[in-house]
Order: structure tokens, then C-alpha cells, then sequence
């Protein structure tokens, strides 16, 4: 028996309102299943189920907002095995990211979910062990020192002095959506802004990034998808991003190091290759769910799950995994007329690839001048994971499935 | 079909594939893809339901003579 908790998608989800159940109790019930169906800042998403078993008891009723966390449902295994076994198993299915979500989301969570009722920051910081030195260089400096990890179980004036300006304003935005929240009905748009406000200074606080960045001609990987859609009807055309998704995927097999996460001071190699796809949403914001598996798909799978993946995301249909398993990020901005995009990596990941435009450009070949489609690709990575080596290799190959677009079928 | 109609029928699809894109907001002689923020994909989208509506297929090849709604809508009186 285990309880089915609500899952945290992405890194500041603070709570969701469940919206449905799909099952009810006595309902058999296998990993993958979608068994309800919540509302979030990122649109109404199914969230599936981790393990096999028999939905013993529903805990909750449909329309009830639940913080993450909170014990949505109670699995019964199928054949009575103990609960701890389910439990190891859960943790190796599921991917590292959302362990590390949750260890990172806790003391936040605390933070974040008290002030409905009393100012946070001062409860908190009664329960915080701070030196009153450092308390009042915090109070000077406007630090939350709830959001600071103590050394030793307390805070000291070395370690506020150490913060360098950059994190000081790391702590500052952190703040701003509590202020929000507390007041505020959910305005979907806001929420996300902020989720990515957070993860992105989180990403630009702690990631040392490097970036590598390689102009790729594109004339025949083009050429070749030109003569392939030439055969097909308008239904079943590729686009280019497809194609290059599907070079990433095969990059990513020989180069497996951009291809996971940081976590305990460690790289963890994923080996399914998840992509998170940068899709833009026209009111604002952007999401990048994950093309799940795209290590295991052809050319067609990709352009299909990719539209599937793009027309989900804009009408606010996702499943959790695709909110929880991104192993990668790819964002390719070449339809504003970027050249080059210099991504910032979302934690826990390690690297995001970029794509800008694909235009006219002269290229030198062999003695002579010409003119051919050309696009730069560029690699943000964590260097704390790989180093520019790891990242070169990557763009080499990538550069190479591109020459040789058979292979990309 | 004549230019108007399919003008309209253009628009009816940018409006309901870019939902949140106001009616007033679309040019008739300006770039869709520039002017409303519509992806490559969305694109692909539209073509593909005014081939359903007129069964014109516009190849790769075409894809800059098709670019606002104007030019869209002559393309396809040039090849209904």
C-alpha cells in the first residue's frame, strides 16, 4: 500500500486544484495510467500514476486545491507486497529530477505555504539559529534568511558576507511571490512568470554555464527534407525543427554527458533522452514539456510527437511526465530571426542547445565561395558536470548527422 | 471562390489555430508569421486546413509566395 502524493511539476509548483479523478476506488490501475487530472499555472495536466496496484481510496474530492505533497490517493499493490518495496522501486523509476525537486522544494514549501495565516518570515526565523550579527547584516541587507542554509545549524555574519550581490538578489525575487500569493486569486500567466523568474536565477546563481556555439550548413539536410515532403501530402510534412530534434537524439547517443543531471555534487547520465522543447505560449510564458523517448524514434515519430507535443501544450494538455522527466532543453528561437540563441540551463539539467535561423549565408568550400542555408547551433553547459571538450564533441556530431541526413530517417 | 472569401476563410483559420490573436490585428498585406507571432509549426497548421477547404497544396518550395494573408489569398485563386 502507498499513498499517491501531489506531484511537484516543475520547480515552483506550489499547489494544484484537482480538477477530476479518472479511476475510482476498487479501479486496477498500471504505471503510466492517467488517474486524475489537475489544474495548474501551466494548464490542466493528467497526472499518471508510478506503480501498479488497485486504487484503495480516494482522499480527495474533485475541485479541492492541494498543496504538492498532499496525499491525493491510497494504491494497494496487486499481490500484497510490502510497502517498502514499492517505495525503493518508485524512486528508481522516477526520473532524478523530481527527487531533487522535491529535497529542494521542502524548506521553500514550508516558507511558502505557512503565510496564509501568519507572516512567514518571522516565523521562521525564530526557528533559525543565527548569530545576532549576522541577523542584523541580514536585516541591513533586506535578506530573507529564511531562504539561506545554516552552517552547522546556524547562520553567521561570514557566510552573509560571502553571499555575493548576484545571490543578495536571488533572495529578493524569491520573496516577491510569496507577497503575491498571499493576496492574490491565481492569474495563470503571473505564475508562470514567476515560476520561471525563480528557476532562472536559481539556474543563474548556482550553474557555472559555458557556452560553445558552431555555424552548421543546413543545404543538405534541407535539400534531402525538401525531396521527402516533395513525396508527401501537406499532412505528413516534417518541418525542420523535427529534424534537428532527431539529430539531437542521435548526438546525444554518442555524447551522452549533456544528457542527465546535477545532483549531490555528482552528474547522473540519463539514458532515455528527453527532450524539453522550448514551446513559446502567445499570452506569455513558455513551457518546455518533454518529447518523451526520443532516443527510441524515427524521423515520422518525432514530427508526430513533436505536433502532438506543440498542440498539447498550447491548449494546456499535459500528462506529469512531461512536466517532470526533461533531461534536456532544446529552444530554437530561428523563427523570430535569431541567429544565435545562448540558453540558460534549467536545474537540475546540465546543457541546453540552441537554434537560430536558417538563412542565406556565403560559405567557403574547398577554394571556392558559395552560398548556402546556414544556422548557428549553440550549447549552453554546466560546467560543473562537463567541460567544453564534452560540449565540442557534441556540436561535432551534431554537425555531422546534419551532413549525412540519411541517417537521420 | 473569390479573393474576399478566401481572405476570410484565411483568417477564420489564423483565428482559430492562434487563438488569442484579436481579429483587428491581422494585415492583410503583412507577414503573418512576423506580425502575429506564428511559429513554423501553426504555419504548417494553416496550410494544412486550407488544403483540406480548397484542396490547393502549397509545396515547400512556395512557401514565400504565401506569407501574408493577401498574398495567401492569391496564391490560391492562381492555383484553385
Amino acid at each position: 500500500m502507498s499513498e499517491f502524493v501531489m506531484p511537484s511539476l516543475g520547480a515552483d509548483m506550489e499547489s494544484a486544484i484537482l480538477m477530476e479523478w479518472h479511476v475510482k476506488e476498487g479501479d486496477k490501475v498500471s504505471k503510466g495510467d492517467v488517474i486524475a487530472e489537475v489544474e495548474t499555472s501551466k494548464g490542466v495536466i493528467e497526472i499518471e500514476v508510478f506503480e501498479d496496484g488497485i486504487v484503495e481510496k480516494l482522499l480527495v474530492e474533485e475541485e479541492t486545491e492541494c498543496k504538492v505533497g498532499t496525499p491525493l490517493a491510497i494504491i494497494a499493490s496487486d499481490a500484497n507486497e510490502s510497502v517498502e518495496v514499492k517505495v525503493e522501486e518508485k524512486v528508481e523509476v522516477e526520473p532524478p529530477k523530481e527527487v531533487i525537486q522535491q529535497e529542494e522544494l521542502e524548506p521553500k514549501k514550508e516558507v511558502k505555504l505557512e503565510p496564509q495565516e501568519e507572516p512567514v518570515v518571522k516565523v521562521q526565523s525564530r526557528e533559525l539559529k543565527i548569530s545576532p550579527a549576522a541577523r542584523k547584516r541580514a536585516e541591513e541587507l533586506g535578506i530573507d534568511i529564511s531562504t539561506i542554509t545554516p552552517i552547522d545549524g546556524v547562520i553567521q555574519l561570514a557566510q552573509l558576507e560571502a553571499l555575493n550581490p548576484q545571490e543578495v538578489k536571488v533572495v529578493v525575487k524569491e520573496e516577491k511571490p510569496q507577497e503575491k500569493k498571499k493576496s492574490e486569486t491565481k492569474d495563470t500567466k503571473e505564475g508562470m512568470r514567476q515560476a520561471i523568474a525563480a528557476a532562472m536565477s536559481k539556474s543563474n546563481a548556482e550553474i557555472p554555464h559555458y557556452y560553445l556555439s558552431t555555424s552548421i550548413n543546413m543545404t543538405p539536410a534541407l535539400e534531402y527534407l525538401e525531396e521527402l515532403n516533395k513525396q508527401r501530402s501537406i499532412k505528413e510534412r516534417i518541418l525542420p525543427i523535427a529534424m534537428l530534434i532527431r539529430a539531437v537524439a542521435l548526438a546525444l547517443q554518442e555524447v551522452p554527458e549533456l544528457n542527465g543531471f546535477w545532483h549531490e555534487e555528482e552528474l547522473h547520465i540519463s539514458k532515455a533522452i528527453h527532450p524539453g522543447i522550448a514551446i513559446a505560449l502567445r499570452k506569455g510564458g513558455l513551457i518546455t514539456p518533454a518529447l518523451l523517448n526520443a532516443d527510441i524514434m524515427n524521423l515520422n515519430d518525432t514530427m508526430d510527437s513533436l505536433s502532438n507535443l506543440i498542440t498539447r501544450t498550447r491548449a494546456g494538455k499535459l500528462r506529469s511526465s512531461e512536466l517532470m522527466a526533461q533531461t534536456i532543453t532544446i529552444t530554437n528561437l530561428g523563427d523570430l530571426g535569431v541567429d544565435s540563441v545562448f540558453g540558460v540551463i534549467y536545474p537540475p539539467q546540465v546543457a541546453v542547445i540552441g537554434f537560430g535561423i536558417i538563412k542565406d549565408a556565403p560559405w567557403a568550400e574547398g577554394d571556392a565561395l558559395c552560398v548556402r542555408k546556414v544556422m548557428q547551433a549553440t550549447l549552453a553547459g554546466d560546467h560543473r558536470a562537463t567541460d567544453g571538450r564534452v560540449g565540442a564533441k557534441f556540436l561535432d556530431k551534431l554537425n555531422n548527422v546534419l551532413q549525412n541526413p540519411k541517417e537521420l530517417l | 471562390m473569390n479573393k474576399e472569401e478566401l481572405q476570410n476563410m484565411i483568417v477564420k483559420e489564423i483565428l482559430e489555430i492562434a487563438p488569442d490573436v484579436e481579429e483587428d490585428e491581422i494585415e492583410f498585406n503583412e507577414n503573418i508569421q512576423r506580425s502575429l507571432e506564428i511559429d513554423s509549426f501553426d504555419f504548417l497548421k494553416i496550410l494544412t486546413a486550407m488544403h483540406e477547404k480548397t484542396g490547393v497544396e502549397v509545396p515547400e518550395a512556395d512557401y514565400a509566395k504565401v506569407g501574408s494573408v493577401e498574398d495567401m489569398a492569391n496564391y490560391f485563386i492562381d492555383n484553385l
